[in-house]
């Protein structure tokens, strides 16, 4: 007791100030203040980035060229396929642009002093590292998880991955589950009980209703994964036979499981990505966005339609024709909403004056890039096109647009936009221009040549293909050095900013610039509202 | 990197290429190499190659004709959405328009491209529908195949003939003969008539597989515990060459798929040889060879001891 008042005396001149401040092992082990685990998940994202796009490094240099180069066999090259895809989808994206937007901004952006359950929020965060150290040591264990990151049985049982890699993996999934849980229940919880006076459903941000809509998402799917994965766990260990056909199992229930996770999955990674940008074309036009009900309804309507579209990844798995058929036409649904999407945020910018700072550039690249991804999901939606695009690189393309194009634009967009606000320092202006030229350059190298590999019927996950299939991987390989070079340009751009940016005034994007983010200083004190804001 | 060099050297020839005719015609280049002259078609990927592959048979032709619809679309789709940003970025610039408008709302805009979409669609789900019926199942199969994906290889049966099965082992780089392709070529393929509707029966033993001929468009997973009916149909003599597609372990990349279509009195002679050669149990000569063997009977001895 003693120590600790001495301890409290010692840095209270400190604190003074400080804006009252905890010290550093209270204020980042133990924060319960929604702006540092905000911040805590962004940087953690961005060390998860470095694991997840050095092991695609590792695999376009691999495919360069034809014949095995740098990976000992198939499994190790698995292995790697398999933990890229998990690190990528719950240790970046997710992360970076629910934990770490999400804390950040949903409570600024409804005037709440913190999220409803500071503490919760918390464990939420530090769930997540063990669950990464979990998933990054199953790499190094035996021959490694290497089922896919839809860890499909039986390639998942233990017969095929024997040791313990694939349970840590699957173990790590499970911690990453619980931690999206408890943030989901959160942000739920948050939204409804605690915008500011005056602060509608229909006058909340769009951000918000992003996150509003993503939270949603996840506490219905996360569950499923959880139980999928646990079952998955006892037929690996304590005998049970649920996906053992030999046990009267069976192997595409699993499937029906993962997928029904899976799939508002990408919508949980792509919507937040939707709320920034909306976000950043409505302050960089100066004018309201466009269609705000129909932004916010498309976005719910994106969230219902997407649980009940599962089985068009199951297009080959044996499902009945007239299942096919629903699912299909169920899938198309889809591309309404998000085409109401794009054309919104066109008529944003349409009659505004428009400035292109690096958040606007990557705004703009997103619309573009998530079109092109969107046009391809609707020609995969044809269960008729998947009879030979399934499985492709066709596929490898089409996700890639929406996801490492799509959310990943979003998450360079929200960094830029708010990096003043978050940090006290705008970036600058130049290098973010050039990092954005070079990530669009390379990442467009990387994916488009993917479409023409899938239509000449290159498979998913191969270490080595047939001679015909060289050309485009080397283009492939080439603009994914590019891509690699200019995410190491956007630390160097992280570096500049924190150590001769300039000081960030509240509002540093002027009138368009709406938000009560842009109401408090840069950065915002440690208890953002001393009283809460009346919106009218 | 001869393979780079190669590749380069190909694209050269090909830059023009872009619409999927040109993969036609280099089939039809290909087919003047000595090797292949037998060859009435080769169903393989092309070097640069953009679109579909060559067509081998109906189901083929009809996912393409159905795939350039959709291209179209998704082009025109696209390049209107490019330039409407395009146009929006230069007419509505700071510089060009210093007063933004205040505009948030338009009924008839908002109902147009809420409607317009569903109407194309519409025009899309229509051709869809047919198609997948169409290549759903045969309603009368000339013949039947039993395809079987093993860790790492494909076993066939046909039970219509005899009922005799066989194994169909890839080829090591090392044994592969003048014009033959690394990664695809097999020891015994599988052999059906030209004009037959083949129905295919796929089931699992090990772990899933994908029984996948993009130039003949049919592929189904093969599940351990399930049995999935497909089928297809080569009209024309050739070989057609695909790949497992559902990831299945470490040789994964490594479990080509041939199927050889021949004129009927020559698979007549085919199933008759087969037939007491592979009921005898006698292996092909190149199956000794054959590097997957070792690998999958630990495998499946691994799955016994399981059980």
């Amino acid at each position: 007791m003693a120590t600790a008042a001495h301890a409290h005396d010692e840095h209270g001149h400190e604190h003074d100030h400080h804006d009252h401040k905890p010290n550093f092992v209270n204020r980042w082990l133990f924060s319960t203040n929604h702006k540092d685990i905000g911040t805590l998940y962004i940087g953690f994202s961005l060390i998860a980035a470095l694991v997840g796009i050095f092991l695609s490094l590792l695999m376009r240099i691999e495919l360069q060229e034809p014949g095995m180069q740098i990976f000992a066999d198939g499994q190790m090259w698995n292995a790697y396929v398999s933990a890229h895809g998990l690190i990528m989808v719950f240790f970046v994206i997710m992360p970076a642009l629910i934990g770490g937007f999400g804390n950040w901004f949903v409570p600024l952006m409804i005037g709440a002093p913190d999220m409803a359950f500071p503490r919760m929020n918390n464990i939420s965060f530090w769930l997540l590292v063990p669950a990464f150290l979990l998933l990054g040591a199953s790499l190094f264990i035996g021959g490694g998880a290497g089922a896919g990151w839809t860890i499909y049985p039986p390639l998942s049982d233990d017969t095929y991955q024997t040791g313990p890699a694939m349970d840590l993996a699957l173990f790590g999934l499970h911690l990453a589950g619980a931690s999206s849980i408890l943030g989901a229940a959160n942000f739920i919880t948050t939204i409804f009980n605690m915008r500011a006076p005056g602060m509608t459903l229909h006058k909340m941000p769009l951000f918000v209703w992003s996150m509003l809509v993503t939270a949603f998402l996840l506490l219905l799917a996360v569950p499923v994964l959880a139980g999928a994965i646990t079952m998955l766990i006892t037929d690996r260990n304590f005998g049970t036979a649920f996906f053992d056909p030999a046990g009267g199992g069976d192997p595409v229930l699993f499937q029906h499981l993962f997928w029904f996770f899976g799939h508002p999955e990408v919508y949980i990674m792509i919507l937040p990505a939707f709320g920034i940008v909306s976000h950043v074309v409505s302050t960089f036009s100066r004018k309201p966005i466009f269609g705000y009900l129909g932004m916010a309804y498309a976005m719910v309507a994106i969230g219902v339609v997407g649980f009940i579209v599962w089985a068009h990844h199951m297009f080959q798995s044996g499902i009945d024709v007239d299942t096919r058929a629903y699912f299909m036409a169920a899938t198309m649904v889809i591309a309404v909403p998000t085409g109401i999407k794009i054309f919104s945020w066109i008529a944003t910018m349409w009659g505004g004056s428009m400035k292109f700072d690096t958040p606007m550039l990557f705004a703009i690249g997103f619309i573009f890039l998530f079109t092109v991804g969107g046009v391809t999901g609707v020609v995969l939606a044809n269960a008729g096109l998947t009879q030979i695009l399934h499985n492709t690189y066709y596929v490898v393309a089409h996700f890639h647009y929406v996801l490492s194009l799509g959310a990943v634009f979003g998450i360079y967009c929200g960094i830029y936009y708010w990096m003043g606000k978050m940090s006290g320092r705008q970036y600058p202006e130049i290098l973010g221009k050039i990092h954005f030229w070079l990530t669009f350059v390379g990442v467009n190298l990387t994916f488009f040549p993917m479409h023409f590999l899938g239509n000449q019927g290159m498979p998913r996950r191969y270490p080595d293909y047939p001679d015909a299939f060289a050309g485009w991987n080397l283009v492939a390989s080439v603009g994914s050095y590019i891509s690699v070079a200019a995410f190491l340009m956007f630390f160097y751009v992280l570096f500049v900013t924190f150590t001769r940016g300039a000081k960030a005034a509240a509002n540093p994007w002027g009138e368009g610039a709406t938000t009560l983010e842009w109401q408090v200083s840069s950065p915002p004190p440690f208890h953002s509202f001393d009283e809460l804001p009346r919106i009218r | 990197m001869r393979h780079v060099i190669g590749a380069i050297r190909g694209m050269t020839g090909r830059l023009s290429g872009l619409v999927e005719r040109a993969f036609l015609a280099a089939a039809v280049a290909m087919l003047a190499a000595p090797a292949l002259a037998q060859e009435a078609m080769i169903g393989a990927p092309q070097p640069w190659g953009m679109g579909l592959q060559a067509s081998g048979g109906p189901i083929k032709d009809a996912i393409s004709s159905f795939n350039s619809l959709v291209f179209w679309i998704i082009v025109a789709i696209t390049i209107f959405v490019a330039i409407l940003l395009a146009y929006v970025m230069w007419r509505f610039r700071a510089a060009a328009n210093p007063n933004p408008s205040r505009t948030s709302h338009n009924t008839m805009l908002e109902i147009a491209w809420t409607v317009v979409p569903v109407l194309i669609l519409v025009v899309i789900a229509i051709p869809s529908f047919r198609l997948i019926y169409y290549q759903d199942r045969t309603v009368e199969a000339d013949i039947t195949v039993n395809v079987q994906g093993r860790q790492w290889y494909w076993h066939y049966g046909y039970p219509e003939h005899g009922n005799f099965t066989f194994d169909s082992y890839p080829v090591q780089d090392s044994d592969l003969a003048a014009g033959q392709m690394r990664n695809l070529e097999v020891d015994n393929p599988l052999v059906i008539p030209v004009g037959a509707n083949v129905r295919i029966l796929t089931t699992g033993q090990d772990v899933i597989h994908s029984f996948f001929v993009p130039s003949l468009g049919v592929q189904r997973y093969s599940i351990p515990g399930r049995t999935l009916e497909t089928w297809m149909r080569a009209d024309r003599p050739g070989t057609f060459y695909g790949q497992c597609n559902q990831i299945c372990g470490v040789n994964h990349w490594f479990m080509p798929i041939v199927v050889r279509a021949v004129p009927q009195a020559e698979f007549d002679a085919w199933a008759a040889e087969a037939r007491t050669r592979f009921a005898q149990g006698l292996a092909p000569a190149s199956l000794a060879a054959a590097p997957g063997a070792p690998a999958a009977a630990t495998q499946m001895n691994v799955a016994e001891v399981r059980r």
